[in-house]
């Protein structure tokens, strides 16, 4: 391992916990404590805990703060109320994605903008330049930030934080206090369960962590068998997002992606007053429709559809697509995958499984709707 | 790390069991947990012929997938079922009950069961491990 990895704050926790690390954007991070599956199945039937202090928060602030973010990200800052958060993108001028974002509005004149890891360093740099008026920091050091996802994420949570959590709707956050330390908290995530974003200084990360922990641990609504609230890596935050057909930077989006091939055109608003970065591009690109399209497949063999296969047209077996993601889901018991494909292809397809073809069939995203589980 | 020492090894991190004619197959408990959860084992059919060092099979984790090597000559006589509706065995037991299968091996003029050159010794497989970190 590079002695140039970054640590969270909670990598004492990860080693006592006997985590499996890897090296991912640069950070030295969980990728499962123990079996990956366990972790994603806790999150889907109970509650699980993410160290997430990798990701780059990054604070705009001064009285013209969401007239600049609006300009410089596709979304409508400014139009948001204080309290609320939204899911964003900034685009380059050509339209192609440099990152997609959430956007926190917590205070008039503040915004935390949440930008990948991979893409810390050139979303503030970016930012620095669009928003030239107002002041834009780096918080990402000194902010640890800790996910409670799942349905029981709410009753563990309560006890320790002095906010009334039935106040805090679906993207929305508010400050408070979890474990006796400062916290913005936000009911956001990246599961496909309802949970929580603790955003928290960098100092009282693991005393949140192990409060969590416990509380998780006292309610018995961590687990099965009364094991306590599980932490759980990487693996399963992809396998879990991947579910809840969410995009992954580097995956299904990218600089040569714009929003509207990735399903996303919502979070392009053509309608805020002024200029924004990449307006021009995506006007003209929402005019003429999108050249591809993101896709679900569900594979009919138990091989697994992995990031770069080819997609191959059912007939004549030539490639109309890539797959973007792909993993074996523990939800459904199969293998399942978005891909790009060339707009108007039909399905069902053929994957390119290393060299032999294997069929997978084209269902709606997302592939798992906590809405729709009985 | 378990790494038993009656068995050989390859540099692939398959495992290897002589009794007699038949060479019993797996993946090490090292493999077995870089891996990650198994999802799928495809393993060569019943009767097919496998050469050593060649790949005759895969095995799907959530992240990645990894060539099955044969670490012997000779015709595949069996392969583990159960793998089919536990491939989590490989986990649970990459030693035992996740076995993956069982090659009929010839033997050599003197009787003893020929294997390949280069597969490894117990401690040979543990300094491999460890040198990999």
């Amino acid at each position: 391992m590079s002695s140039q990895l970054r640590d969270t704050p909670l990598r004492a926790v990860h080693e006592r916990l006997g985590a499996t690390m890897t090296e991912f954007a640069g950070w030295l991070m969980p990728l499962r404590y123990g079996s990956e599956t366990a972790e994603h199945n806790a999150v889907r039937s109970a509650a699980a805990l993410f160290d997430l202090s990798h990701m780059g928060e990054i604070a705009v602030t001064g009285p013209g703060a969401g007239e600049a973010l609006d300009y410089a990200v596709c979304g409508w800052p400014s139009a948001l109320a204080p309290g609320r958060a939204r899911y964003t993108m900034l685009c380059a001028p050509d339209g192609g994605v440099v990152d997609d974002l959430v956007i926190y509005r917590q205070s008039p004149d503040r915004f935390l903008v949440v930008a990948n890891a991979a893409n810390t360093a050139v979303v503030l740099a970016e930012l620095r330049e669009r928003c030239s008026g107002s002041a834009v920091a780096d918080e990402t050091a000194a902010t640890g930030l800790i996910a409670i996802q799942g349905p029981n994420a709410s009753r563990i949570l309560s006890p320790v934080t002095d906010l009334p959590l039935d106040g805090v709707r679906y993207y929305a956050g508010a400050y408070g206090k979890v474990a006796g330390c400062p916290a913005w908290v936000a009911r956001t995530g990246y599961t496909g369960e309802d949970g929580f974003e603790i955003f928290c200084p960098a100092e009282d990360a693991e005393r949140v962590w192990t409060a969590l922990t416990d509380a998780g641990d006292a309610s018995g609504a961590g687990g099965a068998g009364g094991a306590g609230l599980p932490a759980a890596g990487l693996a399963a935050r992809d396998t879990l997002r991947l579910e809840a057909g969410m995009p992954l930077y580097g995956n299904e989006l990218g600089p040569d992606v714009t929003p509207y091939e990735a399903g996303l055109g919502r979070v392009v608003r053509l309608d805020k007053p002024g200029d924004f970065v990449g307006r021009a591009a995506l006007t003209a690109r929402a005019a003429e429709g999108p050249r591809r399209t993101l896709i679900g497949l569900v594979a009919r063999s138990r091989r697994v559809p992995r990031h770069g296969y080819a997609v191959l047209s059912p007939s004549a077996g030539t490639r109309v697509g890539v797959v973007t993601s792909g993993a074996p889901s523990p939800t459904l018991g199969v293998p399942i995958a978005m891909a790009y494909v060339e707009t108007g292809a039909r399905g069902p397809f053929g994957i390119d499984v290393r060299g032999k073809t294997e069929p997978a069939d084209v269902t709606e995203l997302p592939f798992y709707d906590r809405s729709k589980q009985g | 790390m378990s790494v038993p020492a009656e068995l050989r090894y390859t540099e692939e991190h398959e495992w290897v069991a002589i009794d007699g004619e038949t060479a019993s197959i797996g993946i090490t408990e090292y493999a077995a947990q870089s891996l990650g959860d198994v999802v799928y084992v495809s393993l060569p059919g019943v009767g097919s012929r496998v050469s050593a060092g060649e790949p005759c099979g895969e095995v799907e984790s959530t992240k990645s997938v990894s060539d099955l090597y044969s670490p012997v000559d000779g015709e595949v006589t069996e392969v583990n079922e159960e793998l089919d509706d536990d491939p989590g065995l490989v986990n649970a037991e990459p030693y035992g009950a996740g076995w993956m299968f069982r090659v009929r091996v010839a033997a050599g003029a003197d009787g003893e069961t020929a294997l390949p050159p280069g597969l490894l010794s117990a401690a040979e497989y543990e300094e491999l491990t460890k040198s990999a970190g």
